[in-house]
């Protein structure tokens, strides 16, 4: 059987790893390339490094440690943050990047998503959703890592991008996120009945049934979290024994 | 993390083949952790020289075809008498015929791609992630316990025939690895799959 994922999020700002709550508060908490090492060990199925620097020499610098971490990690790894054109996934994947993860640039231009499908493959074009519930009680998609609102509807959005040819949606609520009461396990069941490819909640966890429930209740294939693996509130190592024994399969 | 010392084989000339199915730097890596330092080349000379040949890829079955067929990578690899290991599109483009574009492929596995098709709002394609693999045979699979985790990307796969060496159930039961003769092919990315994958690799090697 096809395992669920647990997959830590690794947030890189100028080389080093930090972990934003309510993505404000920047925190740091270490070495990328250690980290991912530390949680490959861990039995960690995947991982996420989202480069949070804007700046051209940042992404000179995120290209490098790419490149790093290809060459020491044998698990799978998204890259995120800031890619906007063809040419930027290109670099991350000559680097050794598995897939590319985009969020703003998807929805200012919905057909990068075809063009990434078309020259990459489904498979490498990971599309990441900020959303929140607003008070009508619909979910709309934020842009600029959750400062500006869109017209987007969450359902709608990531269906089309499905329809448009990614290869996995990675949801995050934000209101959920940085709060650690668990993630938004309601929205990610809409989703995840409704869509087709494979779905990853982000955004919420504080406790290890937090997981099991994005599993259960959520329909989740996949549940990214940082904070409580890079402070060491929760070891995978005992995450995924206690998913096992709550009969959700894992590796 | 075990690496299985690979300071034996740095004399072995490991060739990958070169072509548009997407990039093969992580197979790159993933030998090199094992102490190989491969080639990759598309000259017909060093791969007929090569110890090993590795036929990686991640991309579109007819395209990735229309390509080996234009600079004539389909007769070489076909005629390769060295261990050959076909990973992922690399293993379907080794098979007899593929749905992905309806294309004939290289035939050396008898037996023909398909589309994974979804029953229900739980079957996700692709199929991405750790599944397991059983009913393994042959040396590649050495040391390789049963229901071992390995990683997959792929929304094709290639039916079970006499030469299925290991399979894995998603939606179905399909062929996780292929055999004949000195070629070898697996469904799933040793290279992304962590000590196990490196275990298989290692396998390969030492054929």
């Amino acid at each position: 059987m096809l395992a669920k994922r647990i997959i830590p999020c690794l947030d890189v700002k100028n080389g080093q790893t930090v972990k934003g709550v309510n993505f404000e508060n920047l925190r740091v908490a270490g070495d990328p390339v250690e980290m991912g090492e530390f949680y490959s060990m861990e039995g960690a199925d995947e991982l996420v490094y989202l480069d949070i620097t804007a700046s051209h020499e940042g992404r000179r610098t995120f290209t490098n440690l790419v490149k790093r971490v290809a060459e020491r990690l044998s698990i799978p790894f998204t890259v995120g943050g800031g890619i906007n054109t063809i040419q930027d996934i290109d670099n991350l994947l000559n680097a050794g990047a598995d897939k590319a993860s985009i969020n703003s640039a998807a929805i200012r231009n919905p057909n990068l998503v075809n063009e990434i499908a078309r020259n990459f493959g489904s498979q490498m074009c990971v599309v990441a959703i900020d959303a929140k519930l607003q008070p009508n009680g619909r979910w709309l998609c934020y842009v600029n890592g959750g400062r500006i609102p869109t017209d987007k509807e969450l359902l709608p959005w990531a269906l089309e991008v499905q329809e448009r040819g990614a290869g996995e949606i990675l949801f995050t609520s934000m209101d959920h996120d940085g709060v650690q009461k668990g993630y938004a396990n309601e929205a990610l069941h809409v989703l995840s009945q409704h869509l087709n490819i494979p779905l990853i909640a982000s955004g919420g966890a504080g406790q290890m049934s937090h997981f099991r429930d994005a599993f259960t209740l959520g329909g989740a294939d996949a549940a990214l979290a940082a904070s409580v693996f890079h402070f060491g509130d929760i070891r995978i190592s005992d995450l995924k024994q206690y998913l096992r024994s709550e009969n959700v399969i894992v590796r | 993390m075990l690496y299985f010392c690979g300071f034996h084989f740095t004399k072995m000339n490991v060739a990958i083949v070169k072509y548009n199915a997407g990039n093969v730097i992580s197979v790159e890596n993933a030998l090199r952790r094992l102490g190989i330092s491969p080639a990759i080349t598309d000259d017909k000379a060093s791969l007929l020289a090569a110890d090993k040949v590795i036929f990686p890829g991640v991309g579109e079955a007819s395209t990735t075809m229309a390509y080996l067929r234009q600079h004539r990578l389909d007769e070489l690899i076909v005629d390769l008498k060295q261990p050959v290991l076909g990973i992922c599109i690399g293993m379907q483009l080794m098979c007899r015929h593929s749905e992905e574009g309806h294309v004939d492929c290289l035939g050396i596995f008898d037996t023909s791609v398909k589309r994974f098709q979804a029953t229900n709002a739980n079957d996700k394609i692709p199929q991405m992630g750790w599944n397991t693999i059983y009913e393994m045979q042959t040396p590649l699979f050495e040391g390789v316990s049963p229901e071992e985790y390995v990683y997959y990307v792929h929304s094709y796969y290639a039916e079970i025939c006499e030469h299925t060496i290991a399979r894995t159930d998603y939606m179905l039961p399909y062929s996780a690895a292929l055999h004949r003769d000195n070629f070898y092919a697996v469904q799933f990315h040793p290279e992304k799959s962590s000590a196990v994958g490196a275990r298989i690799l290692n396998n390969f090697l030492q054929l």
